[in-house]
């Protein structure tokens, strides 16, 4: 089932800042509402997002429970070289999604 | 008949003193989130100054919904190794809680920019701060105006 | 006074109908009256968060399910060519059941006589990633529900149910959304209400939803008794609102407020 999804370019020229767009499927609960009877419905959100460039760190984001359900993250990249770019979600109650892209930088 | 000054001091102490009461609205909230904001604020910036530039913060001005309203920072940097952006903070002052998100990032990026979509309680002003590699802090505020759904339901009808 | 009497029986008489229809050049759907940026989140795939149930509906599609351990692609092969068109006809009438079935119906009854599995929870995440699939391979096309000596029944209850005043707020749909499209309702637009996006990213609900659950918000938006899920009357209606839709494009998965 499809977790998350994103959006990258295939490929790019050496230096080429690149336009990645993330969607994570996920109701992000804030922890605020409450059922019909009164109770709290208990926090769950994703809290972090990760994207690493052939391994190195290039873009870290913390959410909170006021970004909104099925979280769309969309920031840029600089092409450097050919790889893989990886993109983690880690959130409540062992939350974490994993997604992988390739980029082909000429 | 007419309630005596001290039946009416014990009909409002008795219903003051339940802590529990817990779907109980707060009659401070406004007072306590804009306090909340304030402290997100110093956790974010310290003592340091904030200057008002450098950021554009983009929301829509008369939002759709505000369970899921379109948000953008878009930060003026040449992006170098000497000259960037490490960080962008977002806070509300109207919000349960006051911090909607952090983002990590540094000359890789290309461009100090972000884009997301955020919940928002009310009608309100939201903060974007940058910090550069120099460990200054520019910011942008956007007023939006938030409004309920016409025919609101609670939950799977 | 006997002709403003007359004027105001009038004016209440053609109040208890909803007026006339909105007149085919006029039409427009529920996107034309969101924000620009609304707009865009349901124009990009990269960011409508309805492509999370398509990708979901698509890997369902190849998955063997049921006691028959059959996919949908058992059957139906390629969605991108075997679904074409089918949301935009739907709903339709089922010769074997002798009634009208809407698509998300229709696809759980597969699911029931085809695959021999238990049915779909209304509003499930697996059915409606089903539909969000299927409908999506109709994105483009032309609504075109078949109206002929079968469906025109359900058509006619249809169009009673959409002028029928109800609820204790006394509302028929058309005096809104035929009468008053365009204008506001406690700070949101109406909309005409055409089904052209279907099963759509509601941002009220944060999540993907079918037509049956809009239309229940609505009823119970009026406060009007809500049917149970799957009832009739309800398909009748969504196949008079196709049939009112008819010739404007699919826009599935939409993005609406």
């Amino acid at each position: 089932m499809a977790r998350a999804v994103v959006t990258v370019p295939p490929q790019a020229r050496r230096g080429e800042i690149v336009e990645i767009k993330t969607l994570a499927q996920h109701t992000m609960e804030t922890g605020f509402r409450r059922t019909q009877t009164g109770e709290l419905i208990p926090r769950d959100i994703i809290h972090s997002f990760r994207c690493t460039y052939n391994g190195t760190e290039v873009y870290r984001v913390e959410l909170h429970p006021a970004i909104a359900a099925n979280p769309l993250i969309a920031f840029t990249t600089v092409a450097t070289e050919s790889g893989t770019l990886q993109f983690q979600w880690a959130g409540d109650n062992g939350y974490t999604v994993t997604e992988i892209a390739p980029i082909k930088v000429e | 008949m007419r309630t005596t000054r001290r039946q009416f001091l014990i009909l409002t102490a008795s219903t003051a003193l339940p802590a529990t009461a817990t779907a109980q609205i707060d009659p401070n909230m406004i007072a306590n989130r804009k306090a909340a904001f304030q402290a997100a604020l110093k956790r974010v910036v310290g003592d340091a100054k904030v200057t008002h530039g450098r950021v554009k913060l983009t929301l829509p001005p008369l939002i759709d919904n505000g369970n899921s309203v379109p948000l953008s920072v878009v930060v003026e940097s040449p992006m170098t190794d000497a000259d960037h952006v490490k960080a962008i903070h977002v806070l509300t002052e109207k919000n349960p809680l006051p911090d909607v998100v952090s983002v990590a990032l540094g000359p890789r990026a290309g461009r100090a920019t972000f884009a997301t979509r955020v919940r928002l309680a009310d009608t309100q002003t939201v903060t974007a701060i940058a910090q550069t590699s120099d460990d200054a802090f520019w910011s942008d505020t956007a007023e939006v105006v938030v409004t309920l759904s016409a025919c609101l339901e609670d939950g799977l009808i | 006074m006997r002709l403003r009497f007359t004027l105001l029986f009038a004016c209440l008489l053609s109040a208890t109908a909803g007026g006339g229809e909105i007149p085919l050049s006029e039409r427009r759907s529920g996107y034309e009256l969101m924000s620009r940026e609304t707009q865009k989140i349901q124009d990009d795939d990269a960011t409508n968060p309805g492509t999370l149930w398509v990708l979901d509906g698509e890997a369902l599609w190849s998955t063997k399910s049921g006691a028959a351990n059959r996919s949908c692609a058992d059957c139906h092969g390629d969605a991108r060519q075997s679904m074409k068109g089918v949301a935009a006809r739907y709903p339709a009438f089922d010769a074997v059941r002798g009634k009208l079935l809407n698509l998300g119906q229709r696809i759980d009854a597969c699911h029931v006589e085809r695959q021999k599995a238990p049915r779909f929870a209304y509003e499930s995440k697996e059915l409606l990633a089903l539909e969000a699939y299927v409908a999506r391979q109709s994105r483009g096309l032309p609504i075109a529900p078949k109206i002929d000596a079968k469906t025109n029944p359900f058509l006619e209850a249809g169009r009673k149910a959409f002028h029928r005043r109800q609820g204790q707020l006394n509302l028929s749909c058309s005096q809104c959304h035929d009468d008053n499209w365009g204008k506001k309702l406690a700070g949101s637009v109406i909309p005409q209400a055409h089904p052209t996006g279907y099963p759509i990213y509601r941002l009220e609900w944060q999540n993907l939803g079918s037509l049956e659950r809009r239309l229940r918000n609505c009823v119970f938006g009026i406060r009007a008794q809500v049917p149970e899920f799957g009832a009739d009357e309800f398909v009748a209606l969504e196949l008079y609102l196709m049939w009112r839709a008819r010739g404007m494009k699919i826009e599935a998965p939409a993005v609406r407020p």
